[in-house]
């Protein structure tokens, strides 16, 4: 966190999603008429809303910077606003800011959940106003992509991503650099790029944290990809669940239209024009080419592939499309040169990982760790385990990954480094970085009925294994669940799980029965004693 | 024009570069059953039955969108793709009603003709007998959503050949539904040129024309 300058107070507003569901909003109304009635002398305090302040699970979070220290404070309430505000400003006790009434309140910001993050992608996220482009260039927005433009080919900017490795960070993992590599080479034509920001994992919320919290670094990231592959026009795709971040982003874009930052003359000249696009509800709209059929204004409805958008895509231009923290890690990462990038984690798979942490933790919220990181470290360590949870794995039953095409990881494999491979090899899927921890009270029969059921529930229809088969699946968990079905259902449940999965049109339709078979796989013991006992002429 | 040559469960066929697989299927004389693949309209696939095993690909890969290419080796008729057709069509019967023996298009019927391509002697997977309506508002033609598979044909053939738009579908999932117009009676819907193009695309008796059924006649607007 950057401090403020001295003897200024700097008030930082955690004015994100999940803060103003905490309250932020009357926070922030409250601070406001308290700055109003302010009398004392010196420098008023200043208020700043700002994006994600990570730990969730303690909103409405604010910050009070005062001479170069920084304290956090959480679950406030607008009627002890008066009580903060003496004390941020009150002459003579220097900070750290503490009092009788707002103790209970003061975040420890050298636990492991704050001292173990390492920000790249989220490095302004939090310091800086998201409305605000001044405060985002003095920031250091748009720096890299001005540096690239006056100093840089486009033909360079590529060499530096492929050689820091970073992979796609919506799920698959594919190599960010070979995919623009792809791109700019296809035949000369006009070229598209498209930001997937259509985030429907339940239990995942990095890419709104980074749009909510910082939109202009991910303009930028844009931008330079732009540049990079040779496209002149560009889209954001949000989902229109994220009103807050579509706001925010709609006005980025405008500062930055008016203010002509995203053109420049130099090593080739480059004049940029991105458009947001706003998805209409659907999952599925994550996917790829669905994605682009949306954006082309038609049903958001996958197609084979070959060809791969980066061949055929928008108006059958080549088109790159990469998710919002794929984008949003360039600034940093072009800043610290693609070798220095490529040096943090795993040579497989380098740099940070944004996770969103929810379900049965202590500290549920936001963070950004190096990749090949441990799960143990990541929801023991940092989010502190289960609630009361006792024993050498803190009460963790498992840990879901990837949302509805990821699966579960038992608490034995805890020390599992993060990365994409590990996690496929283990029969669970990094997905775009969504953590939902369980404890010994889910059963996992239900968990995988849950995640069927959704992926019945946005399969898009087209095809008949996902759209047919996804309910039959659902139905015969639902059936299992409630212990109505025999060793032969489950046989049949796995067959009928087999042929959607290899059978189906698109990734939904492929990986829904992957949350089934990983509970299956590490989990079996549940399976078995949902099921019907064996009559006795059966046995 | 470039010349290819390929294998077909072990037969060597020469089709044109780029031609879809389904083309040199039909060189090999290998015919899969398929549904929502029609010779005049633009390729979806979406019924996934012509999906055939191509040497080197990470998964089955539909013939009828898939390019041609040198030296490829396809097998058609392994016993995962086998199981895999059956359950598809197992899957589209108990997904809507079917019921063959009372349907007009009993015996001129390309669902029917897949079932017994596929060996489907019985449906294992449990019947969902949905709640579904019959269209009978257009004068000449009848839309029976019993027994739509979806297949999106007459969506595609009033788009690409009629140029009249009449058919979409709305919803999605296990609710995916034809819709004519924005959602209206397709009697109501202005832009259908009563062509019978859907109906003579149509693979089951979705689409069929009034004369075909035994109904009372139409009682007008």
């Amino acid at each position: 966190m950057t401090p403020a300058e001295p003897s200024a107070v700097l008030l930082r507003l955690c004015d994100a999603s999940g803060c103003r569901a905490a309250g932020a909003t009357a926070l922030a109304g409250a601070l406001a008429a308290g700055l109003e009635g302010l009398t004392s002398g010196g420098p008023p305090p200043r208020l700043k809303p700002v994006g994600c302040l990570r730990l969730c699970s303690r909103g409405p979070l604010l910050a009070v910077d005062r001479d170069g220290i920084s304290t956090l404070y959480g679950g406030l309430s607008p009627a002890q606003m008066p009580a903060l505000l003496a004390l941020a400003c009150g002459r003579g006790e220097p900070a750290p800011i503490r009092s009788a009434a707002l103790a209970g309140h003061v975040v420890d910001h050298r636990q492991p959940f704050f001292a173990l993050q390492r920000p790249l992608v989220l490095e302004t996220c939090g310091c800086v106003d998201p409305t605000d482009l001044d405060d985002a260039l003095a920031h250091g927005a748009y720096r890299q992509l001005q540096r690239l433009l006056a100093t840089a080919t486009p033909a360079q900017v590529r060499a530096e991503v492929r050689r820091s490795g970073l992979r796609g960070r919506g799920g698959a993992g594919y190599p960010t650099g070979l995919k623009w590599e792809t791109v700019a080479l296809q035949p000369p034509g006009p070229r598209l790029v498209v930001a997937n920001g259509d985030e429907g994992d339940p239990g995942a919320f990095m890419d709104r944290s980074i749009l909510e919290g910082d939109p202009h670094r991910l303009i930028e990231g844009l931008a330079i990809a732009a540049y990079a592959v040779g496209a002149r026009q560009g889209y954001i795709y949000v989902r229109a669940e994220y009103p807050l971040a579509i706001a925010r982003l709609r006005r980025a874009l405008d500062q930055v239209r008016d203010r002509g930052l995203l053109a420049g003359t130099g090593a080739g000249s480059f004049a940029f024009t991105p458009e947001l696009r706003v998805g209409a509800g659907a999952y599925v709209c994550g996917e790829e080419t669905a994605l682009l059929a949306s954006i082309a204004g038609g049903r958001g409805i996958p197609r084979q592939r070959p060809p791969f958008p980066a061949q055929e895509g928008l108006g059958g231009c080549p088109t790159l499309i990469n998710n919002i923290e794929t984008l949003a890690a360039l600034p940093a990462l072009l800043r610290m040169g693609g070798d220095a990038h490529a040096a943090i984690g795993p040579p497989t798979c380098p740099g940070t990982k944004v996770f969103s942490i929810s379900g049965a933790v202590v500290h549920t919220g936001l963070v950004e760790v190096p990749m090949g990181t441990s799960l143990r470290t990541v929801v023991l360590t940092m989010a502190g385990g289960v609630p009361d949870g006792t024993g050498s794995d803190g009460g963790i039953k498992a840990v879901q990954t990837g949302g509805p095409s990821g699966g579960c990881l038992p608490a034995s494999l805890l020390d599992t480094g993060i990365d994409y491979d590990v996690l496929r090899v283990l029969g669970s899927s990094l997905g775009s970085g969504g953590l939902v921890v369980l404890d010994h009270r889910c059963a996992m029969p239900e968990l995988a009925r849950q995640f069927m059921a959704f992926c019945a529930g946005e399969s898009c229809g087209k095809c008949v294994p996902c759209r047919a088969g996804t309910v039959q699946l659902a139905d015969l968990l639902d059936q299992l669940v409630q212990g109505r079905a025999s060793a032969a259902d489950l046989e049949r449940l796995v067959q009928l799980a087999e042929v959607v999965q290899r059978t189906s049109l698109c990734g939904l339709g492929q990986t829904a029965p992957n949350p089934l078979f990983s509970t299956l796989r590490h989990f079996r013991g549940d399976y078995l004693e949902r099921l019907q006992p064996l009559a006795p002429w059966q046995s | 024009m470039a010349v290819v040559t390929l294998h077909v469960d072990g037969m060597a066929v020469a089709v044109p570069a780029g031609a879809p697989l389904l083309q040199a299927l039909t060189a090999a004389g290998v015919t899969l059953p398929t549904l929502c693949h029609h010779p005049r309209l633009s390729p979806v696939a979406a019924c996934r039955l012509c999906l055939v095993e191509l040497e080197g690909a990470p998964r089955p890969v539909p013939a009828c969108v898939t390019a041609a290419a040198e030296g490829q080796r396809l097998a058609t008729d392994t016993p995962a793709l086998r199981q895999g057709r059956r359950l598809i069509v197992e899957l589209l019967f108990a997904e809507g009603n079917h019921p063959c023996a009372v349907c007009v298009a009993d015996g001129d019927c390309e669902l029917q003709d897949a079932a017994q391509r596929v060996g489907m002697d019985r449906v294992t997977v449990p019947y969902r007998h949905p709640p579904r309506q019959v269209d009978a508002s257009h004068p000449l033609f009848l839309l029976d959503h019993h027994r739509c598979i979806l297949c999106s044909r007459c969506v595609r053939v009033c788009d690409e050949i009629e140029g009249a738009h009449v058919w979409a579908m709305a919803e999605r999932g296990g609710r995916t539904r034809l819709i004519a117009g924005l959602d209206q009676p397709w009697g109501a819907v202005d832009s259908c040129t009563s062509c019978g193009k859907c109906v003579a695309v149509c693979p089951t008796g979705a689409l069929v024309t009034r004369e075909d059924v035994p109904l009372s006649p139409w009682p007008g607007p």
